[in-house]
């Protein structure tokens, strides 16, 4: 039996089917990310001051993210006109930068981005004990200017073992920049370019400490955020390189040699779902990296 | 909605952001008085341009090929 309206639009709607189920699916896909989007700014606007960093993120890095996504969404749209115009040797090519454009976001993002977190450490100071570390924090110089505490301190750990470790009772960071000249009114606002830590060794004694991870997850609400929405971003791509490289491989050339249409329509649902993961990242880059 | 009216979408918010980085950079740059800053100004404010020059180029190419 032949499945009608997988080429052609159904004469009452002026849709094929799979164009219905893209934007049904699409749908949902606003509500996930409306509703991870809504969590962020209100954990954000309820945050204790000195609670939510700024800072971290690597601009430059996520701006080079940001144009190799943009510059897929152009890729995937001359793909699919190629098509259209029944030129394959050029939608190959067109096609092939969209899943190398999807690659290297993914690398960047897996193989940069995220690590660079995970090797990072974050102490958080107990109240009582922020006096002790004022040399470090810096913070009658933050109160005498109106702005908000500090109540991290944070850096490379030196001292690895000391995360599981009882027996050693001290934390040695070697110090993020801020923690070495915190008094400095340059010191006031975290640095945009990412400057990596000094050779400043800080000690943190343990018992000084609410709690004290490196940048995972579990951290604090800005990483949990911060790891779930870029990470459900991240499956989005590679979900689109899977579905681009399907159709670039000769399972798409099988197609096109029977209907052209067919295989266009279908390019055209899969660059649909594409430049919404780009509309979310569009969204993702000011959120987390500018704000 | 095809894919062409959502790839207009897409450019401009593209363009949005190219303007909105911009802004961000010259603000930081008040601040910090870094040169790459300003750098990263002129950068973002040309690809906004570049955006739109690509968005205008794309809507008439569509409309010539009658897939708009």
């Amino acid at each position: 039996m032949e499945i009608p309206y997988t080429v052609t639009a159904r004469p009452d709607t002026g849709l094929w089917n799979a164009k219905i189920g893209i934007w049904l699916f699409l749908a949902s896909e606003v509500m996930l990310f409306g509703g991870l989007f809504s969590a962020y700014i209100f954990l954000r606007l309820d945050a204790e001051p000195g609670y939510w960093p700024h800072g971290l993120l690597n601009v430059p890095v996520g701006t080079f993210n940001t144009a190799i996504l943009i510059a897929s969404s152009v890729t995937v749209v001359l793909a699919w006109a190629a098509l259209k115009m029944r030129q394959f040797a050029r939608y190959k090519i067109y096609m092939g930068i969209t899943i190398l454009c999807g690659v290297i976001f993914l690398v960047v993002k897996l193989g940069y981005e995220w690590p660079q977190k995970y090797v990072h450490f974050g102490a958080y100071i107990k109240s009582s004990a922020l006096e002790k570390y004022e040399p470090l924090l810096g913070n009658k110089h933050l109160l005498a200017e109106g702005l908000p505490p500090r109540v991290e301190i944070t850096g490379h750990l030196h001292n690895h073992e000391a995360l599981h470790d009882p027996k050693i009772k001290e934390y040695e960071i070697a110090l993020d920049p801020v923690y070495t000249d915190p008094t400095n009114p340059k010191m006031d606002r975290p640095h945009f370019l990412y400057v990596p830590p000094t050779e400043k060794i800080g000690v943190v004694q343990k018992a000084d400490v609410e709690r004290a991870t490196m940048f995972l997850p579990t951290h604090n609400t800005y990483f949990a955020t911060y790891f779930t929405i870029t990470g459900l971003h991240g499956l989005h791509v590679l979900a689109g390189v899977l579905v681009f490289t399907y159709f670039w491989l000769p399972v798409g050339s099988k197609l096109y040699r029977e209907n052209p249409e067919h295989l266009a329509n279908r390019v055209e649902v899969a660059g649909l779902f594409w430049h919404f993961v780009d509309l979310v990242w569009i969204f993702v880059f000011p959120l987390f990296y500018l704000l | 909605m095809s894919l062409k009216a959502f790839h207009i979408i897409l450019i401009t918010f593209s363009t949005l952001l190219a303007f909105g980085l911009g802004i961000w950079c010259l603000w930081v740059n008040s601040m910090e008085a870094t040169a790459s800053y300003t750098l990263g100004a002129v950068g973002s404010f040309a690809a906004a341009v570049a955006l739109i020059i690509y968005g205008c180029w794309f809507w008439r190419k569509m409309k010539r090929l009658r897939l708009i």
